[in-house]
């Protein structure tokens, strides 16, 4: 399978689409958090936001979204919708758990809003973070390819497991579950080593 | 500028901390806060550096002053190095200057080790330093002192008096002799 143009063109697709959605779910869950943190009604705007988007079904967002968007871009919403309350709450969480001593101290000495973000908030807020990456992670692949299925947009590899569903090629399912398992460690662990590293590098003075 | 407080109250509850407390602290003096446990010497530090509110009261003297303080718990950030911790507050500080600053109260071998790797009293030197070498006009000093062995306490009394000389200090002491060895002129008893 993996000797063919289509199986790379199809894992392609896939992984940019999910992977595009769970990068941008995260960049907008942590500013939402930052926002929710020094803006009380922000946080009970979102409130209600959050909650539905947790307890709705995936299936209903697929089929909701796929009024109004094209197939092809439905995995990036999906894992989106989906990634954006995990980070969110995991991040605004860490905020609130900042040590309030260190913060006291910064504001003693007149620390720069940047450097106080920099080297004290981004500290406190990476356990949280990484532990919400790393469970959404898993999230937005089971979403992102289960909304490709439904949807089924050419050449993804929801439409390869469609494809397998219809003519009961039992092995071609099983052999595309593995790629999905495999892409999705491979991405976890490069992306929270990217991570760390990045960390290390911005808390260096 | 010399600091005044007038007619200052702080309560919390139903207990008073601070009753009609009037004072004068003077510019470039050290001022040696006393009083028993619990009788509001931090809250007193705490609403001079802005981290409380009094209740009622005037205060004067302090618009425009920059500060620098050691606080009675470390607050260092633990996964910086002990370098970086000084140098948060004072990024236009050498690296030399801190080196040597380290070297001269003992910890000159860990200017890049992790705070989190540092014993309790290395620990406290960093937090002092952090203090001494930030650009302050004055500095607030609660129980610097506390949990370091007899000579490394003479030893950064020593540079504390030293790297202050000149500056507005207010210390906040059980022991009279860290407020001797600093030259605390002037005593605020509460």
């Amino acid at each position: 399978m993996a000797g063919t143009g289509d199986f790379w063109l199809s894992v392609a697709f896939s992984l940019l689409r999910i992977i595009g959605g769970f990068l941008t779910a995260c960049i907008a869950g942590v500013l939402l958090a930052a926002l929710s943190a020094r803006f009380k009604y922000v946080e009970q705007f979102l409130a209600p936001f959050m909650l539905t988007v947790k307890a709705v079904p995936v299936a209903s967002f697929v089929i909701l979204i796929l009024i109004w968007v094209s197939s092809k871009n439905l995995s990036i919403i999906i894992s989106f919708l989906i990634v954006l309350p995990v980070i969110y709450t995991n991040a605004k969480n860490g905020i609130a758990s900042c040590d309030r001593q260190l913060l006291e101290m910064a504001q003693v000495f007149r620390i720069s809003p940047a450097r106080k973000i920099r080297y004290i908030y981004i500290s406190q807020i990476m356990p949280f973070f990484r532990a919400g990456c790393s469970i959404s992670l898993g999230l937005c692949w089971k979403s992102g390819v289960a909304a490709e299925v439904i949807g089924i947009p050419q050449n993804s590899i929801g439409e390869n497991l469609y494809n397998a569903k219809i003519y009961l090629d039992t092995p071609d399912l099983f052999a595309w579950t593995v790629v999905i398992i495999i892409i999705s460690l491979m991405f976890e662990k490069l992306f929270i080593f990217l991570l760390d590293r990045g960390i290390r590098r911005l808390e260096r003075i | 500028m010399e600091i005044t407080i007038k007619h200052l109250f702080k309560s919390f509850g139903t207990h008073t901390v601070l009753h009609d407390l009037n004072a004068c602290i003077p510019a470039g003096q050290v001022t040696w806060v006393s009083a028993p446990s619990g009788k509001g010497k931090t809250t007193l530090l705490r609403i001079l550096m802005g981290l409380e509110t009094a209740d009622s009261g005037e205060i004067t003297g302090l618009d425009g002053q920059k500060q620098s303080v050691v606080f009675q718990e470390d607050r260092l950030c633990e996964n910086l190095s002990t370098l970086s911790n000084i140098k948060l507050p004072s990024p236009q500080l050498q690296n030399q200057t801190i080196e040597e600053a380290l070297d001269k109260v003992g910890l000159g071998a860990y200017a890049h080790c992790p705070v989190s790797e540092c014993s309790g009293g290395m620990k406290r030197r960093v937090a002092i330093l952090r203090a001494l070498l930030a650009d302050y006009d004055i500095l607030f000093l609660d129980e610097p002192f506390k949990g370091l062995d007899a000579d490394t306490k003479a030893l950064v009394m020593a540079d504390t008096k030293e790297r202050s000389h000149g500056k507005t200090v207010i210390l906040v002491t059980h022991e009279p002799a860290e407020a001797e060895a600093l030259g605390a002129a002037y005593t605020i008893a509460l």
